[in-house]
């Protein structure tokens, strides 16, 4: 009888002690821990939003499109960033036509073509170190390349120099997630194709590239977005931070020859005034800002995610 | 009736000419293309040392060790800037570093599919935001209601402020990073934990982060390369235009390498070629593009060592 005792408390014991407590105090406490550093690092973009919101409203509500519409001035009440939503259009138009063909065709080249060489191990390696190098340096790169040694061309402090600097800036990143994008798509893809007697290229073409498109557009539109809130290269080739006068019937070369600004340098020049109704502008032209940079970055992980594949 | 074989000629193989040309073509342009990021960094390198040592020339090099960074005065402390922008990083770093990696610990071990697919895209939008709007934040928000509330006397601008804010836009690099780390360490280093009876947060802290420490690592450097290049925020919350002096008080508002840099590019000091003021940019440019060049490569390190381990 006493055995049958004993075992059944031994049982007990060891039972108890593989269960553990029930409830894991610290683990869970941990847990709610590493939740709360994640909501605290998206709190900030909420308080971000919601301020930003609230001190631009009345600048909405009394100004309307006006706001939008109207030139830079030295008037709080009547300055305005259509200006600059023209001129960050303008630059990111140098980002589409430069940036996205060199970028993915340095990619392909990498991913496709090339061979574990040294010479290619080095390419890689100091587009990986240009990803990394401020935004700032760009700026100096930009005024002393395009701004000073090709003035002739590009006209100094210009649309044009603003623009191919902020073309080299996002290269090394549109060739990072390009290759990125072609890597993903399956070798036996390739060689389907090439067993049928494709050429390379055509591999490339028709093969390749139509699967990873998705890669890299979403790739191409994030680095327009990153463009497009660009401010310090910008700072350094001459953006205007004061009164600009723009319009006028020049032709289309004239203008990017001439000086410009940009919608993240208004913003710059807005918050370095003093009095609430700049700050209130300020707010609205980052509210501006945000909506056309948050608008792009929605369609990239829409993209992304409805077309993403799976191998 | 015998047969006749034909041998193909080795030039039927090789296909037509034409084709041949148009791949030679197209492989030489893509190629060209690859080849134009090593112009880009050549001409960085050649652009940054070229003007600057021609600035250096024409100082008095003790200039660079006169107290104070007042670039109209011909005073170019660079120890002043130095000292700007690691009380920049630090700060950022405390801010930055444990929200990051924790974040990063949540959503590698903690949170199911359906949690991270939600959250990953909204960390994503968060490292979208531009760092002019974090300046405005930083000098409309963080200052005046954060540091301005919790210490008397403080400024309109100040390096706490600007630091916090850098802080937050690197929160995203260094949780995407430490994340592609702690995901990459083997599911079967965790299972062989939990078969020997330890639980979550043991495995998440004795196997996982151990396992994703060199990951971890190079985020943390990416993290401070970041935030030593950042420019926009230091150039609206952290104050200084005209000069500085050195300080290692985190409420003084003074100047960084990159705000440095912004504020001599916007300055009237541009106009007036001759002076040796506007120059001085392409030294500070020098200093700063050595700076997050070593630190990124030190980071690249760590990241092939953890790719090498798994």
């Amino acid at each position: 009888m006493s055995t049958i005792a004993a075992t059944e408390s031994t049982r007990r014991t060891v039972e108890l002690a593989l269960r553990g407590r029930r409830i894991d105090v610290r683990g869970r406490a941990f847990q709610a821990l590493l939740l709360l550093t994640l909501f605290i690092s998206l709190g900030f973009l909420l308080v971000l939003l919601w301020t930003t919101w609230t001190t631009a409203q009345p600048v909405f509500t009394d100004r309307g499109w006006d706001f939008v519409r109207s030139d830079v001035s030295s008037l709080a009440s009547r300055a305005g960033v259509w200006q600059g939503i023209v001129g960050s259009l303008i630059l990111t138009g140098f980002v589409v036509f430069v940036a996205l063909p060199l970028g993915v065709a340095a990619a392909i080249y990498l991913e496709e073509y090339a061979r574990d060489t040294a010479l290619n191990r080095l390419l890689i390696a100091n587009i990986r170190n240009l990803a990394g190098v401020p935004s700032v340096v760009y700026g100096i790169l930009g005024l002393v390349v395009f701004a000073q040694a090709l003035r002739g061309i590009s006209g100094g402090l210009s649309y044009i120099s603003g623009g191919l600097t902020l073309a080299v800036l996002v290269i090394p990143i549109v060739i990072l997630v390009t290759m990125e994008s072609l890597r993903a798509v399956p070798a036996s893809i390739r060689e389907a194709a090439y067993g049928v007697g494709a050429t390379r290229w055509e591999v490339v073409r028709s093969h390749v590239l139509p699967y990873a498109a998705p890669g890299v557009f979403t790739g191409a539109i994030l680095s327009l977005a990153r463009a497009f809130g660009e401010t310090a290269p910008l700072l350094l080739v001459g953006a205007v931070t004061g009164y600009i006068s723009t319009g006028g019937d020049r032709g289309l070369i004239d203008t990017l020859q001439g000086r410009f600004t940009a919608l993240p340098t208004l913003i710059f020049s807005f918050s370095r005034q003093i009095g609430d109704d700049w700050r209130a502008n300020a707010a609205a032209a980052i509210l501006v800002l945000l909506v056309v940079i948050l608008a792009v970055n929605a369609v990239a992980i829409v993209l992304r995610n409805r077309y993403e594949r799976k191998w | 009736m015998a047969a006749t074989t034909v041998t193909p000629s080795a030039d039927l193989l090789s296909g037509s000419a034409r084709r041949r040309r148009k791949e030679r073509l197209v492989k030489a342009l893509f190629q060209g293309a690859a080849m134009f990021s090593l112009i880009v960094s050549v001409a960085i390198v050649i652009a940054l040392t070229g003007q600057a040592i021609s600035w250096l020339f024409d100082i008095d090099l003790s200039w660079l060790w006169a107290g104070v960074w007042s670039p109209r005065s011909n005073q170019f402390d660079i120890l002043t800037l130095f000292l700007g922008t690691m009380l920049i990083s630090v700060i950022a770093m405390v801010v930055a570093a444990p929200l990051g990696i924790g974040a990063a610990l949540y959503l590698s071990e903690y949170a199911n599919p359906r949690v991270r697919r939600t959250l990953k895209p909204i960390l994503e939008v968060l490292a979208g935001i531009p760092s002019v709007v974090l300046g405005y934040f930083a000098l409309t928000v963080i200052q005046p209601d954060l540091v301005q509330l919790i210490f008397n006397d403080v400024g309109a601008f100040s390096y706490l402020a600007a630091g916090i804010a850098v802080g937050i836009l690197t929160i995203p690099l260094i949780a995407s990073v430490a994340e592609d780390a702690m995901y990459a360490v083997p599911h079967a280093l965790r299972e062989a934990a939990y078969g020997i009876g330890a639980r979550r947060r043991t495995v998440a802290i004795r196997i996982v982060i151990p396992a994703a420490v060199s990951g971890i690592v190079a985020a943390l450097i990416l993290g401070i390369s970041r935030a030593i290049g950042e420019t926009m925020v230091v150039a609206i919350a952290a104050g200084a235009t005209g000069s500085a002096q050195r300080t290692f008080n985190p409420l003084d508002g003074g100047q960084t390498m990159t705000g440095a840099i912004a504020s001599l590019a916007i300055g009237s000091d541009r106009a007036r070629g001759s002076d040796l003021a506007f120059p001085s940019l392409y030294f500070v440019g020098l200093l700063l593009f050595v700076l997050t060049f070593a630190l990124n490569v030190a980071s690249e390190r760590f990241v092939r060592r953890f790719r090498k381990d798994y």
